[in-house]
């Protein structure tokens, strides 16, 4: 009885919190098919509809926010994911001097967020000001920061996976004629693969979400992501088609959970198959 | 062994020597191995027989020295350009390709010359050309089948047998027609039965491919078994070099007497020419050339004593019986005379606690020279009657000025270790222990990288942590003459 | 010809050149930015050397917005570690932990934008009635860092070898006891992994305060991204910048000394890192 009890009041508590989380955005995807301006005036829910959806897709600014998000997050993922793995493999086969890249590497990921922004605003103008290079604050820039702020967390990802390969394979590689470049491609990369996929999935969302590195350095040439474009659009109007935004992107976020875990599993199934 | 002639040379290492981080794992060494040869690189871990083996691959760097192969000085040389290729010890097969697709990875990037060309100079140049997907077919099929792999072709290499990767590494390795095969402890990670096979298919391998194989083992059977020339190292130096049966029967010191087969290792001095003296006893031997009562080591083998009843006229020593085994064809027996206990192989049996007769023969008794007789150090006196050696200060009585430089002589005897390092003066590791019959030579290595030769009756175990006691009257100093003073090291 | 020889004598066959470029780009876009900080905080207009910059920061207003975010961020970290703690121990606890899913499910927010799902709980705030300002701020932070908190603790549970505490039970302690003798301080690690994911990154989190809070829940990455939005006031940003920059090595060394107490060998890959 004691134990039942218990197990009643775990589930009550986990359920609890689980609906806290999931409140405000199911909220938000409901409202989603309201026409309502605001959640939560006397209007109510008003009548279902699309005509967010739509409103969203006409929605230039927004629309222009979403693709330059996405282009530097993409781009940003990619050159982690690249600089990243040959750090990582780099690393491996350093003996002095290791400590201190993984030192300073880890700044990037201890230091406030507000400090690194800091950093690359100050970089930026000692770029353009004190070097005379133009410097257009915009998305090459930010890609250029994105890079930087999410490589550790490849190296992160894909270090480990190096230290359980058999120490030999590079030199194999070697061994049998393949240079550097070639070993380290078709030899030792082939082998990171998974750890380089979530290498750049994290990267990939850390750019996504980031806010205070990118809102002190887009630059006054008005490029936005969605982070700083809603933020800035919050205290005027914010257009309510934001919340088929979120809907989709909750959506997409929830896919791409359920088809990795799947293919996971059956990875996993086959191996013990295997 | 005959002065081969320059172009049997097919590898040579000169003055080669490594230091990692301050350790030196190879000392100043020099090799040839000659083309055709099946030679081992035989000795116990960390005696820098791998290292050796890398820089001959051009995974390590020699510190100094030089390395050729065919003549040609390949230091420099990258290993993806070198002529030569390696088994590894876990054998590191591609994981992500299959067994044909592993095997022919190095004949992809092969290229072989394919005739001449006039460049628009007008001069001659080579052409080079990759092989035809037939031609690399035809080889890895080749190969597969000297392995006794030919239908594993389409087969996950991660499904095979450990006995079965391994030769899918051995096939790799010599599709690309390498002058010399490398090979790196390759049957560490088989089992016995799997071993025995495989060392019989290598000899066979080396046979009809006729290339050069070194072979790095710290097994001494397969060692001597396998090759025909075994390389004993330790400590980074070269102890012996020669033919298995040389190095078995006319082991060159102590050292590799003890690491090759079993053996009774006993401190003698030579009387004179073909005379030594051991247990208190004169015995003949075939050895001369050192000098009148040089101390010396000499190695008995346990099949080189016969064994005689209590009662026989035969025997230069007389013992006691304390254990014996049947081993088959012959009797392994430990018999303890003059305070020395033998190991001995005999088709006498005898039962433990019997008296017996010993006998050597002359050409049982293997002389070896002394590796060291007393261990040397760099100190400087530090203060009145004290001196500092070994990151430690001992007290000694001495009229020298503080800050001199001296030299420490410490006799192997006036050493006693401690079982807690508290108790001694410096801390140290034991890194070796052999047994000399009466007493055991324990080999330490200090926190200051210095080795310490012991004579001592406790039993010690390598690893042991442990402190040393120095007994003070027995250590002699001598100034070190400054210009002597880069001498050492 | 000789040099090259030189330098490849006695260098062994390691390809640490991979991590070269990475070394590069750590020079140039971590080191260089606080190296730029410290010269902004310490240089007056006219390139001189000046402390006039630290006058300004620490002014009574400063001080009082610093202690207010240092407030701010330790009853974040409170609360959500009181939130996500039960919830790791019954995630991680029999028969809870058979499902990695549900787990996950906690922290499926985590890879959606956070501005979007804070606009998601200010509606439901506005909703249900909850003024911006002091608790909405909390409630936000609390909603946005909770993920932070809960994996490190959830991961280090998960990985705790469940021998400590049969052990603990075999020899005659109850539950409560084997709790406060043996779960918490193996989990230790997990915990101070969560502070450090959570106290810190509230300095710069001023997008919740924002789009929560009113004018008296202001914090200091605000204010300092304010200081670099008008070119007359760098010198007084890259000044509380660099003394945010000691707070951040303080907290690290504070962290490093707690989770070297705690530094159990079963739990050495506990705190993972996202």
């Amino acid at each position: 009885m004691n134990k039942k009890l218990s197990l009643i009041l775990r589930w009550a508590f986990l359920i609890i919190v689980l609906v806290a989380i999931y409140l405000p955005i199911a909220l938000i995807v409901v409202y989603s098919f309201s026409a309502e301006k605001n959640i939560g005036s006397e209007n109510g829910f008003g009548e279902f509809t699309f005509s967010l959806y739509s409103q969203l897709f006409q929605n230039s600014q927004l629309m222009e926010a979403t693709l330059n998000t996405l282009i530097i997050g993409v781009v940003s993922a990619l050159l982690a994911t690249f600089i990243g793995t040959f750090t990582a493999v780099g690393l491996y086969y350093m003996r002095k001097g290791k400590k201190t890249v993984n030192f300073i590497s880890q700044i990037t990921v201890v230091n406030a967020e507000i400090v690194t922004a800091v950093g690359f605003f100050l970089l930026s103008i000692f770029i353009r000001d004190v070097l005379s290079i133009p410097l257009n604050k915009g998305i090459g820039w930010l890609i250029v920061a994105h890079t930087v702020l999410t490589t550790p967390y490849v190296i992160l990802s894909v270090g480990p996976r190096l230290n359980q390969l058999n120490p030999n394979l590079y030199e194999a590689g070697l061994d049998l004629g393949a240079g550097p470049m070639r070993s380290l491609f078709t030899v030792v990369m082939p082998q990171l693969i998974s750890s380089m996929i979530s290498g750049f999935a994290l990267a990939f969302t850390l750019s996504l979400d980031d806010f205070v590195v990118t809102n002190l350095n887009k630059g006054t040439g008005g490029v936005n992501t969605i982070s700083t474009f809603v933020y800035a659009n919050l205290k005027r109007n914010l257009d309510p088609s934001i919340r088929a935004l979120s809907t989709i992107i909750f959506v997409i976020v929830l896919a791409v959970l359920i088809v990795f875990n799947i293919v996971k599993n059956k990875k996993q199934k086959a191996a013990q198959v295997g | 062994m005959r002065e081969p002639r320059v172009l049997d040379k097919i590898i040579e290492v000169k003055n080669v020597t490594k230091v990692f981080d301050d350790t030196t794992v190879i000392d100043e060494l020099n090799l040839s191995i000659r083309r055709g040869q099946f030679i081992t690189l035989l000795g116990p871990s960390g005696c820098g027989k791998t290292t050796l083996l890398r820089m001959i691959a051009g995974f390590v760097a020699p510190t100094s020295g030089n390395i050729y192969i065919e003549g040609q000085d390949v230091t420099t040389i990258p290993p993806y350009k070198r002529p030569v290729n390696t088994v590894f010890q876990k054998y590191a097969l591609f994981p992500h390709l299959n067994v044909f697709k592993n095997v022919a990875f190095g004949l992809k990037l092969k290229k072989v010359p394919c005739g001449e060309k006039l460049n628009s100079k007008g001069e001659k140049v080579e052409q080079f050309r990759k092989f035809t997907k037939e031609e690399i077919e035809q080889k890895v099929n080749r190969a597969l089948r000297l392995v006794g792999l030919e239908d594993y072709g389409h087969r996950d290499v991660n499904s095979l047998s450990g006995g079965q990767q391994q030769r899918v590494a051995i096939a790799r390795a010599i599709v690309c027609e390498p002058k010399v095969l490398l090979l790196d402890e390759p049957l560490g990670a088989l089992d016995l039965k799997m071993r025995k096979e495989m060392q019989i298919e290598l000899t066979k391998m080396h046979r009809e491919l006729g290339i050069t194989f070194i072979y790095v083992t710290h097994d001494q059977e397969e060692a001597l078994t396998m090759s025909n020339v075994v390389v004993v190292l330790n400590d980074g130096l070269i102890q012996q070099i020669g033919t298995p049966k040389q190095v078995y029967d006319e082991p060159a010191n102590a050292f590799v007497a003890d690491f090759i087969g079993e053996s009774n290792i006993i401190s003698g001095t030579m009387i004179k020419d073909f005379s030594v003296k051991f247990l208190d006893t004169v015995f003949v031997c075939e050895d001369k050339g050192f000098a009148k009562n040089e101390r010396v080591d000499l190695v008995i083998r346990p099949e080189d004593i016969d064994v005689f009843p209590e009662n026989s006229e035969q025997g230069q020593l007389t013992g006691t019986v304390l254990s014996a085994v049947f081993k088959g064809t012959y009797y392994e027996m430990e018999i303890e005379a003059n305070g020395y206990e033998f190991t001995v192989q005999s088709t006498t049996e005898a039962r433990p606690g019997q008296k017996v007769k010993l006998l050597i023969k002359p050409n049982g008794i293997h002389i070896m020279k002394k590796l060291r007789t007393v261990n040397e150090f760099v100190g400087e006196v530090s203060g009145e009657n004290t001196v500092d050696f070994c990151g430690g200060s001992f007290e000694i009585p001495t009229t020298l000025e503080k800050g001199t430089p001296v030299k420490v002589y410490v006799p192997f005897d006036a050493v006693e270790l401690t079982d807690d390092e508290e108790d001694g003066e410096i801390g140290a590791n034991v890194t070796h222990v052999l047994y000399k019959g009466s007493y055991y030579q324990v080999q330490i290595y200090t926190d200051t990288d210095e080795d310490f030769y012991i004579d001592t009756t406790d039993e010690w175990d390598i690893d042991d942590r442990v402190g040393v006691k120095i007994n003070k009257s027995k250590i002699r100093l001598e100034v070190i003459a400054h210009e002597e003073e880069s001498d050492e090291n | 010809m000789k040099i090259k020889k030189l330098l490849k004598r006695g260098n062994d066959f390691r390809p640490t050149f991979f991590a070269f470029p990475y070394v590069l780009i750590c020079i140039i876009f971590v080191v260089l930015p606080l190296v730029l900080v410290l010269v902004y905080a310490f240089m007056d207009d006219g390139g001189g050397f000046t402390l006039t910059n630290f006058v300004e920061v620490f002014t009574k207003d400063n001080l009082l917005l610093l202690l207010k975010t240092l407030g701010i961020a330790a009853l974040t970290t409170v609360l959500c570690l009181l939130i996500a703690y039960p919830t790791a121990l019954i995630l991680a606890s029999k028969p809870f932990n058979r499902y990695v899913i549900l787990a996950l499910m906690f922290i499926i927010p985590m890879w959606m934008n956070f501005v979007l799902r804070i606009i998601a709980l200010r509606s439901l705030l506005y909703m249900i009635g909850v003024d911006y300002g002091f608790a909405a701020t909390i409630i936000g932070m609390v909603y946005d860092f909770l993920p932070f908190m809960l994996l490190p603790i959830y991961n280090v549970l998960m990985e705790m070898d469940k021998s400590y505490m049969e052990a603990a039970t075999d020899l005659g302690a109850n539950s409560f006891l084997t709790f406060f003798k043996v779960t918490l301080p193996l989990s230790l690690k997990g915990i101070i992994s969560g502070i450090t994911m959570v106290f810190m990154p509230v300095f710069s989190a001023y997008a919740i305060t924002g789009m929560l809070g009113d004018t008296n829940t202001t914090i200091i990455g605000g204010k300092i991204n304010g200081l670099f939005e008008m070119t007359s006031t760098w010198g007084v940003g890259s000044a509380m910048s660099f003394v945010l920059l000691i707070l951040v090595f303080l907290t690290m060394l504070l962290g490093n000394v707690f989770s070297g107490k705690g530094d159990n060998k079963p739990l050495a890959k506990g705190g993972a890192n996202e």
